[in-house]
């Protein structure tokens, strides 16, 4: 039973990894053969809704703007790091627990 | 001496690590959603009115969850931290621009669409605030395309794979596709608003499509493959929460 288990979470944790590298080289081939300007595709939009109707102005306007380029990447780092840092939390503590259950369940064979 | 070494090498190699994201970072540019003041006030004002009532539903569909398992608040906060983590990256795509995931899937397969109708909702309320991300006027249509659409197709198109093959495929497949049709709604949305003037809603639609739909496929695919991966972390060491939500399935 605990080796089908240990086997099983072998598997698991290469198909992790093949995941892992799956996501990043497909975010690295458009970068590495595709030349482009790599805004957003939201500018891009805002530009398509000028060709649409030319006379068109935004009507309503941020309260609130990131001063500068850099501060804007600092935002969205900070939201990425916070969201890890809780799923990084959440499931170190499942592990943690699994593990504890695991060896409290070997103990008393012990 | 050895361990002092040691610590200031790696404390070196973060900083090297920290300057060079910092400095390599690509020129910021706002990705996706439908930006703050883009539309018309009349749509802004319904997207909103048809985005409340889920919100509402959501909410009501969270305080019965914590109330009657209070121990699955933990994977609450994780189903809405991957949406905040996935909508925070913009990933360059084959069309030579950037786009964000949205990250809503897992949740939605986890607690059903509506929880994910308030989660999303926070992140894109986040966002355009504090981001100049999308926009508050807009927030009402964002919320349809991203906390509404998506996870809502997530939920019945893992239900209607769960049926026929492998639990794995069916996330995959389900966070993938409600990915990509978050972006083909944000597109019929702007149609709707801005229908051409010879071709009417159908060419503009196509023209919002091929800018926002084609550079999230390969975003989709990796929001998939995310999302399968964040399941597997939970299939290892989550089972009895996955035990309460009634997710697991039977296996030889």
């Amino acid at each position: 039973m605990s080796e089908k288990n240990t086997r099983n979470q072998q598997a698991t944790s290469q198909q992790n990894w093949m995941l892992v590298i799956g996501v990043v080289v497909l975010a690295v081939i458009p970068l590495a053969f595709v030349r482009g300007e790599y805004g957003g595709s939201d500018d891009q939009a805002e530009k398509a809704i000028t060709e649409i109707q030319p006379g068109y102005e935004p009507w309503f306007k941020h309260f609130f703007e990131p001063a500068s380029g850099e501060i804007e990447s600092l935002l969205f780092a900070t939201q990425a790091a916070l969201g890890a840092g809780v799923i990084g939390y959440a499931i170190g503590l499942y592990k943690g627990r699994s593990q504890s259950q695991q060896s409290d369940d070997k103990s008393p064979l012990e | 001496m050895k361990a002092r070494n040691r610590k200031l090498v790696s404390l070196g190699l973060m900083a090297g690590l920290s300057c060079y994201i910092v400095l390599a970072s690509a020129t910021p540019a706002a990705a996706m959603h439908i930006s703050e003041g883009f539309l018309p006030v009349q749509w802004a004002a319904f997207w909103w009115m048809v985005a409340l009532p889920f919100f509402v539903v959501g909410l009501r569909q969270i305080t019965h969850i914590t109330k009657e398992h209070p121990e699955l608040k933990l994977l609450l906060a994780l189903a809405g931290a991957f949406t905040f983590v996935l909508s925070a990256l913009k990933i360059p795509s084959v069309t030579g621009s950037c786009s964000h995931p949205t990250g809503t899937g897992l949740g939605a397969i986890l607690f059903g669409p509506s929880v994910m109708a308030v989660l999303g909702a926070l992140v894109l309320l986040f966002q355009s605030v504090l981001l100049a991300h999308g926009g508050l006027t807009t927030l009402g249509a964002n919320m349809f395309s991203m906390a509404i659409v998506g996870p809502f197709a997530a939920y019945f198109i893992y239900q209607l794979l769960m049926r026929t093959g492998s639990q794995r495929v069916a996330i995959f497949c389900a966070a993938a596709i409600a990915d990509l049709l978050t972006y083909v709604v944000t597109s019929m949305q702007l149609a709707l608003a801005f229908p051409a003037a010879s071709g009417g809603f159908m060419a503009s639609f196509l023209k919002f499509v091929g800018i926002f739909a084609i550079t999230q496929v390969p975003l989709a695919i990796s929001e998939g493959l995310l999302t399968v991966l964040v399941w597997n972390w939970l299939h290892s060491y989550g089972q009895p929460e996955l035990e309460t939500l009634k997710l697991l399935k039977q296996e030889s």
